[in-house]
């Protein structure tokens, strides 16, 4: 890149011109409604639906406390917490999930031989392209009590009642599992590939074992690979909505299927604000901690 | 007994496991469009082939009037967010770092971090206000959102196969003393092409999923693919629905194909 | 250039397409905003065949969301089915037009019974729906037991216990915990509705989901026993025998979904028309033969389907049924609390 590719560095009045048409589409499409959030989230809900344009904080404060219905004492708002609580755990019961299942196939992928390595990335990839709705009603119909998996499991004479999968907490894992699982791979594959061998090779030399080689050397050199897989499955399931949803029952609610519920049978507007933007921060958090660790990462190995 | 060969590239159990993760990533697929041909009502229980659900689903009005306006929201956010991603790939790739680069690139890859139901419900409050302002209540709301959370998918693959172009193509054009723009028009464009077809696709197919914020702006007779099958998942359950979803996994398949084809670099 | 060329110019045709506003083909529009799966699709049929009007359909699950919706604005529906438990709100905020049905010609079919209600006396806003009544539904194959009492989902008994669905209604629901511990709908009662509120959130861990769910989940197994709402169970029952719908002894809801135009329809003729149309006996029992519920309509019995006629669900016993209209708002914003509490 010289001077005389001025062509290829477009001046910076082009480039914010460029950009301009792209970032005004964001804005309004993406950012600027949320700015719109923290303004609703610091109002009172409407009597059945909306808002009252008067200021209170109290959306905010409900997140983690509330007020007894009958006695007015302040307690723990201790259905919030727990489907907080269950959100963290689902997600990061995906994310480990994901990871040991992804770990294998993303190393499997990227010892294939080197012509055949697209191909397989294209299998593990289109899966994640199909529609949402129909990968978790897939699931669905095996899970469920006159689904695929129970029919086969009495037909060959192992139980004689259906078991109860669809609408647990396992399915909702199961399903998220499942969706985000590509998301995994993806990552992992690309610091696989990466790999120096040799060192391997110089473990193996000096007798280590094959779990000794993956804990002290693969690991620790495929870390980018571990942590933009993790983030990349952990942030989404945070904000899962449709998963929970459909195999939940509609009593497992995790925070996306809260912040729907204060917009329905909620009536609170506010509350479904700070919900959405409170999650929004975990996500920021997260992202946070990501960019740190890239950047330590990227140090170490030079 | 053979001598298994020792490779360092070879972990035990590994491989076994990989093939399993395939499979149970296509299981439910493949059990999913294999019972739409299922000449019964049953998902569960096989009756023999029968191409009834394909037709019924076909002939109804519903699904068609869904399809149709799918597919034209899809093209028209598709077509311009590809626009709007090559130009801000444009400005952003192959450059020195310039001020408010991160803040560029966080706006474009907000869309792919926020948790849809956030956008979803910030979206419902804003179009609302808009509504009532401005009294248009068309498809443009739909399309807007879509766009915006197109533009990340179309940004990707296209910048990739920017900075994997060769830039001494684009150096020799200017040394020839081609202005910008036709630099940009006879040698840059059709080099980054395959790119923004592949980029359009994977917006296409982004769009055409949407569930969440479209369930939440659409208004009446605003219906897509994606709300049309939740409806019906609250129905009674026929392999109709798996008929539907069965379709739309194949264009999706289709359409990923194409672009992931065209992004590979070609040798 | 030319594929490029062509491709944006297609691209460009369908960006027009789309964003234009649907030109109407037919002379008129109607949106309805209903319940999922509640509008009979052979009456909208005959209506558009009638007035040469194309009807959409669009689908809420809860009163909730219709009025989140409604209330949000720039909605553009013209009809709006809520229900009893709510309808007085409707009113109250000023959401609904006036556009008294009782002045239009097949009013005189209506049932004398369902003209004056308390949150619509006279009829000036709305005509009757499908009428309904909340209860017990069991699959008999499962469990054997009495199932005419609200103990089954609120206390249930071990074979049941994790199969159970709960439909999500809040007025429905809550009311039907409240006659279980022996008080009264829309009591304002704060030691009833403490000992309602601690049944339910007792109840809550073995019941296995709170949906609207399909028809075919107590078929095909999904759910053992739940509470539901009558004409819903009915539809189950024709797909499998065994599903049995229980009036609780306790007392039971009876509901009334209403349809009404809204202030700010656009179509407000056409919404004229479409409510004078439903009160006609046949068009009415149409709805019925649909949703398998009873109407408001006098004369319709005749052109019901022959299954409806005897069928357990539409033959309440005297004196146990309470028909639910809007309780105060104190009252309602404890209920809508506790209910909160409940759905988490």
């Amino acid at each position: 890149m010289t001077g005389a590719a001025a062509t290829a560095l477009p001046a910076a009045r082009a480039r914010w011109l460029l950009l301009a048409p792209a970032l005004l589409i964001l804005a309004v499409g993406a950012v600027g409604p949320l700015a719109v959030v923290v303004i609703y989230s610091f109002l009172t809900p409407g009597d059945y639906a909306g808002v009252k344009w008067i200021f209170s904080g109290e959306a905010w404060v409900n997140l983690f406390l509330q007020q007894d219905i009958f006695d007015d004492t302040w307690q723990w708002a201790d259905a919030h917490l727990s489907i907080f609580w269950r959100t963290l755990l689902l997600s990061v019961g995906t994310t480990a999930a994901t990871l040991v299942l992804g770990f294998p196939t993303a190393w499997f992928i990227a010892t294939r031989p080197k012509r055949s390595r697209s191909f397989w990335l294209f299998l593990v990839t289109v899966p994640f392209w199909c529609n949402l709705l129909v990968r978790t009603f897939a699931i669905m119909q095996l899970i469920r009590n006159e689904g695929v998996i129970n029919t086969i499991l009495r037909g060959l004479g192992l139980i004689d009642q259906p078991i109860q999968m669809l609408y647990t907490d396992f399915a909702v894992g199961l399903g998220m599992a499942y969706v985000y699982l590509p998301l995994m791979v993806l990552p992992l594959y690309a610091s696989i590939e990466k790999l120096d061998f040799r060192l391997i090779e110089a473990a193996y030399d000096l007798y280590a074992g094959p779990w000794r080689a993956l804990t002290r050397v693969v690991l620790p050199l495929v870390r980018p690979g571990l942590v933009a897989g993790s983030i990349l499955v952990f942030i989404p399931a945070l904000g899962a909505y449709v998963v929970p949803r459909m195999l939940g029952g509609g009593n497992r609610m995790m925070i996306g299927n809260l912040i729907d519920l204060q917009f329905g049978q909620g009536r609170n507007w506010p509350l479904g604000a700070s919900l959405a933007l409170f999650l929004m921060l975990i996500v920021l958090a997260a992202l946070l901690l990501y960019v740190r660790q890239v950047g330590r990462g990227d140090a170490r190995n030079g | 007994m053979a001598e298994r060969v020792f490779s360092v590239r070879r972990m035990p159990g590994f491989t076994p496991m990989a093939i399993l993760v395939f499979v149970v990533l296509y299981a439910p697929i493949v059990i999913l469009a294999t019972y739409s041909f299922n000449a019964g009502t049953s998902l569960a229980i096989w009756e023999g082939f029968s191409l009834r659900w394909y037709a019924s689903a076909w002939q109804d009005a519903e699904v068609q009037a869904a399809t149709f306006r799918s597919f034209g929201i899809a093209a028209a956010a598709a077509m311009v967010s590809s626009i709007l991603a090559t130009m801000a790939a444009i400005a952003t790739t192959r450059t020195a770092a310039f001020r408010g680069q991160t803040f560029v690139l966080a706006m474009i890859n907000l869309p792919l971090m926020a948790p849809e139901i956030v956008t979803a419900i910030a979206l419902l409050i804003v179009f609302a206000l808009v509504k009532i302002a401005t009294g248009y209540s068309g498809l443009g709301y739909i399309v807007l959102a879509h766009t915006a959370f197109c533009i990340p998918f179309a940004f990707l693959p296209i910048r990739g196969r920017l900075e994997d172009m060769d830039q001494a193509l684009e150096t020799a054009a200017a040394d020839l003393y081609a202005t910008p723009w036709r630099a940009f028009r006879y040698v840059t464009l059709p080099l980054l092409w395959p790119g923004i077809l592949a980029g359009f696709m994977l917006a296409f197919v982004t769009s055409l999923d949407d569930v969440v914020i479209t369930n939440l702006i659409a208004g009446p007779g605003q219906e897509t693919l994606p709300i049309y099958m939740l409806g019906q998942l609250r129905r009674s359950t026929t392999p109709e629905i798996n008929a539907v979803s069965t379709a739309l996994l194949a264009i999706s398949v289709l359409l990923v194909s194409l672009s992931f084809l065209l992004s590979r670099e070609k040798e | 250039m030319k594929p490029m060329r062509l491709s944006l110019a297609a691209a460009a045709a369908t960006l027009a397409l789309v964003t234009a506003p649907g030109a109407p083909r037919a002379e008129g529009v109607l949106n309805i905003f209903n319940w999922g799966d509640y509008t009979s699709p052979e009456l909208i049929k005959k209506f558009e065949a009638k007035y040469d009007v194309k009807v959409t359909i669009t689908d809420y699950d809860s009163n909730d969301t219709a009025m989140a919706k409604v209330k949000a604005g720039g909605h553009g529906f013209d009809i709006v089915v809520p229900t009893s438990t709510v309808f007085a709100v409707w009113v109250k905020d000023g959401l609904l037009l006036e556009s008294r049905p009782d002045q239009m010609e097949n009013f005189k079919h209506m049932d004398p019974r369902w003209v004056d209600v308390p949150y619509d006396p006279g009829r000036h806003y709305s005509v009757p729906w499908q009428i309904g009544t909340t209860g017990v539904v069991v699959n008999t194959k499962v469990y054997q037991g009495d199932s005419a009492t609200w103990g089954v989902v609120f206390d249930p008994p071990p074979e049941l216990a994790g199969k159970i669905n709960v439909a999500p209604e809040m007025n429905d629901i809550l009311d039907s915990a409240i006659m279980y511990v022996g008080g009264q709908p829309c009591t304002d009662d704060k030691a009833v509705l403490k000992k309602a509120r601690d049944v339910l959130l007792a109840a809550k861990p073995k019941w296995l989901s709170m949906n609207y769910a399909s028809p075919d989940s107590y078929a095909k197994g999904d759910i053992a026993a739940g509470a539901n709402c009558n004409g819903y169970t009915f539809r189950a029952r024709l797909l499998n025998p065994d599903v049995h719908y229980a009036f609780p002894k306790e007392g039971f809801p009876i509901w009334m979904d209403n349809a009404a135009i809204l202030k700010d329809a656009q179509n407000v003729e056409n919404a004229k028309l479409f409510l004078n149309f439903i009160m006609d006996p046949e068009n009415a029992a149409m709805l019925s033969a649909f949703a398998r519920y009873a109407n408001g309509i006098e004369g319709s019995e005749k052109y019901l389907p022959a299954d409806m006629r005897d069928a357990p669900e539409l033959n309440p016993p005297e004196g146990k049924g309470v028909f639910l209209h809007t309780c105060p708002p104190e009252v309602n914003e404890i209920m809508t609390r506790i209910w909160t509490e409940v759905q988490k």
